[in-house]
């Protein structure tokens, strides 16, 4: 029986090469989604393929990796991302977002500003944002090539006709370097304006899609809207119960079975981090490290 | 409490430890090995290596074992582990007129140079569940005959000798084949990468989409040419010795559909081919990749698109099991975070709903 061995980062050097080699295209042509010939990883299809061979691809040794979903590094899937690159790529991994130097992520953009220093790795499941407006591939390529994004603005003055405002929570589509409309991946709208002028590289892999693309750094992103309908950020209506954070993207815990809830931040470092420095929320009398490992 | 969302190293470690337990079912009872799949679940190795797009029967059976006999995680183990397999170049193409044929069927012709062979098939058994088979079996030995020296012409071959079937494309040495497992897919797609994305679709997929062409969504009047299960040589080209090397023989079902097609004002009519091709004895598989890939040459042959299984967008980007499996169970993922936002979304466009019932608006004033 043929006894497999694999390389560092799982992907051979050829396949490393031919996604670096689309990621630099990306990066040239800041939005526009590169296709490559995406392999098929030891996790399924829509579980973070495309993001993982991107990190795969740009990992060194002395990298540092950190992995969150949904904020998270805790989340099971983060922890199986992280624990196949401990594994196959032997890099030291870690939970805060200040020392990471790579960092994938699915449906979340860290709190923390992020520096020159980092990769922010997004997962993506369908990386085309006419997707859902036309299903044709075919068609959505030409709409790109010729800069023809009026069934968008369509859509998004349809919503403002039928409810008022531009009613797009996440996947809330952005135009990069006032060229293409690209999908930010499902992160909830509140995280799109981080990604404008972010000094930190980002990029996007779509595994079973076979698209790479990239925002450069410093790169002028910005969510589609109109002039007398302007781009709200998502407000909660709450503070984070552990660390009291006003500006944070929580996440809503049911707590009993009458519905009661709490709101908590998405990013446990960020939340963690305002804990150590002493920030205590509503629920959160006692110190956090204990009621964590009760 | 709030710790008990988030899951744990240790839950996944469980899981896992949990399963293997499980694949094991009674520890009483004897572990099926990999002969054994592979000999007397044979039918099932074929289709995994088929959709898998590795021919090893010993790794198919592992894959097997492995996924509890769930075929399509099967395949995608064996797809994953092939992806990490380094690429020496391709072989030469391989000639299944010279297969050694083990059975021959032309729904076509009563009988044609080289005859009809049944062979071995679950075709006129009648499906009565054999009681025989709960316990151990010791079937009678099979009948024997001597192998046909003779070379067994394909029946396609037989009618393209009066050019009432359109010849096969010319073989062009040069001409390189497409591979989507090493470039991204585009489309139009050629027919080399389509029937590429056939042999590696779901066989189910498959199965229904040549149906619903049978059925009136796209139909092209196919007849069964000629189908044909045995073993062909593999030969690779190699460049230091400057002759092609045999690498071994593999058992290959090939299908090739016999379709009308009315002609054009240039083109006299003639019959059109639908292929399909497959490892093992994957007759089923075949059949459908024929019906289906003559649908799919609807564009080519300037008739109208207008069912599912002619689009070969619809058709190519939906076929594949590994990645369609994948998506369809990403949703297990938390969505935590955009099902906040949706919730927050919906919360706020009721509110607006119910204010909007208080009070009506100026517009429905206006309306009124």
């Amino acid at each position: 029986m043929n006894a497999p061995t694999y390389n560092f980062a799982y992907l051979d050097e050829q396949t490393k090469r031919m996604i670096r080699r689309a990621i630099l295209k990306a990066i040239a042509i800041p939005g526009y989604q590169v296709p490559f010939a995406s392999r098929e990883m030891p996790m399924p299809y829509g579980w973070g393929t495309g993001g993982v061979q991107v990190t795969a691809a740009i990992l060194g040794t002395n990298d540092v990796l950190k992995v969150i979903d949904q904020g998270s590094d805790d989340t099971t899937n983060a922890i199986s991302i992280r624990k196949f690159f401990e594994k196959t790529a032997g890099v030291v991994t870690t939970t805060s977002t200040a020392d990471a130097t790579v960092i994938q992520t699915r449906h979340r953009i860290p709190e923390a500003p992020l520096h020159a220093q980092q990769v922010l790795v997004y997962q993506v499941p369908i990386p085309e944002p006419l997707r859902y407006l036309e299903p044709r591939e075919t068609e959505t390529r030409r709409m790109h090539a010729l800069g023809e994004y009026g069934l968008m603005h369509v859509k998004l003055y349809e919503d403002i006709a039928r409810f008022g405002h531009i009613a797009t929570a996440y996947a809330y589509p952005v135009k990069v370097n006032a060229r293409y409309v690209m999908d930010p991946s499902p992160t909830p709208k509140f995280d799109n304006p981080k990604m404008d002028n972010c000094p930190a590289l980002q990029l996007f892999g779509a595994g079973r899609e076979k698209r790479i693309y990239a925002i450069p750094p410093y790169t002028s992103v910005v969510s589609l809207d109109f002039e007398d309908h302007p781009f709200t950020r998502y407000k909660h209506d709450a503070c984070c119960a552990l660390c009291d954070s006003g500006d944070s993207y929580l996440d809503e815990i049911v707590t009993d079975n009458k519905g009661s809830r709490m709101f908590v931040c998405s990013d446990t470092d960020y939340c963690e981090t305002r804990q150590s420095q002493g920030h205590r929320g509503s629920e959160n009398a006692a110190p956090y490290a204990e009621s964590k490992h009760a | 409490m709030y710790v008990a969302v988030k899951g744990g190293e240790r839950a996944i470690e469980n899981a896992h430890r949990l399963l293997a337990h499980e694949r094991r079912g009674d520890r009483d009872v004897p572990e099926v090995s990999l002969a054994q799949i592979s000999g007397q679940l044979s039918l099932g190795v074929d289709r995994v290596m088929t959709e898998g797009s590795l021919y090893d029967r010993e790794l198919a059976a592992l894959a097997i074992k492995q996924a509890r006999g769930d075929m399509i995680e099967a395949i995608f183990l064996l797809r994953a582990f092939r992806a990490t397999l380094p690429r020496f170049g391709a072989s030469e193409p391989v000639d299944t007129s010279r297969m050694q044929v083990r059975r021959r069927i032309s729904s076509t012709f009563k009988d044609m140079p080289g005859g009809q062979i049944l062979g071995s098939t679950f075709d006129y058994t009648h499906r009565l569940l054999d009681p025989v088979l709960a316990g151990e079996s010791m079937p009678e030995a099979p009948a024997l005959a001597e192998a046909q020296p003779l070379a067994m012409p394909r029946v396609t071959d037989i009618l393209g000798r009066d050019g009432l079937i359109e010849s096969s494309p010319a073989e062009d040495a040069d001409q390189p084949v497409g591979d989507l497992t090493r470039d991204a897919l585009s489309f139009p797609a050629d027919r080399d990468l389509r029937l590429q994305n056939l042999a590696r679709a779901d066989e189910g997929f498959l199965l229904s989409l040549g149906y619903s062409s049978q059925r009136g969504y796209g139909r092209n009047h196919p007849f069964a040419g000629e189908i044909r299960l045995g073993e062909v040589e593999v030969e690779f080209m190699a460049e230091d010795v400057g002759f092609a090397v045999p690498l071994g023989a593999i058992t290959l079902t090939e299908c090739q559909m016999v379709n009308q097609f009315k002609g054009t004002d240039t083109e006299a009519p003639c019959f059109t081919r639908g292929y399909g091709l497959a490892f093992g004895q994957s007759e089923r598989k075949a059949m459908s990749m024929a019906l289906v890939d003559r649908a799919l040459r609807a564009r080519e042959l300037g008739e109208d698109v207008q069912a599912p299984a002619q689009d070969e967008e619809f058709v190519m980007s939906h076929s594949d099991n590994v990645q369609a499996t994948g998506f369809v169970e990403h949703l297990k993922l938390p969505h935590y975070v955009d099902f906040q936002s949706e919730l927050g979304l919906l919360r706020k466009l009721r509110k607006e709903f119910h204010e909007a019932m208080e009070t009506p608006s100026e517009m429905q004033e206006a309306a009124e």
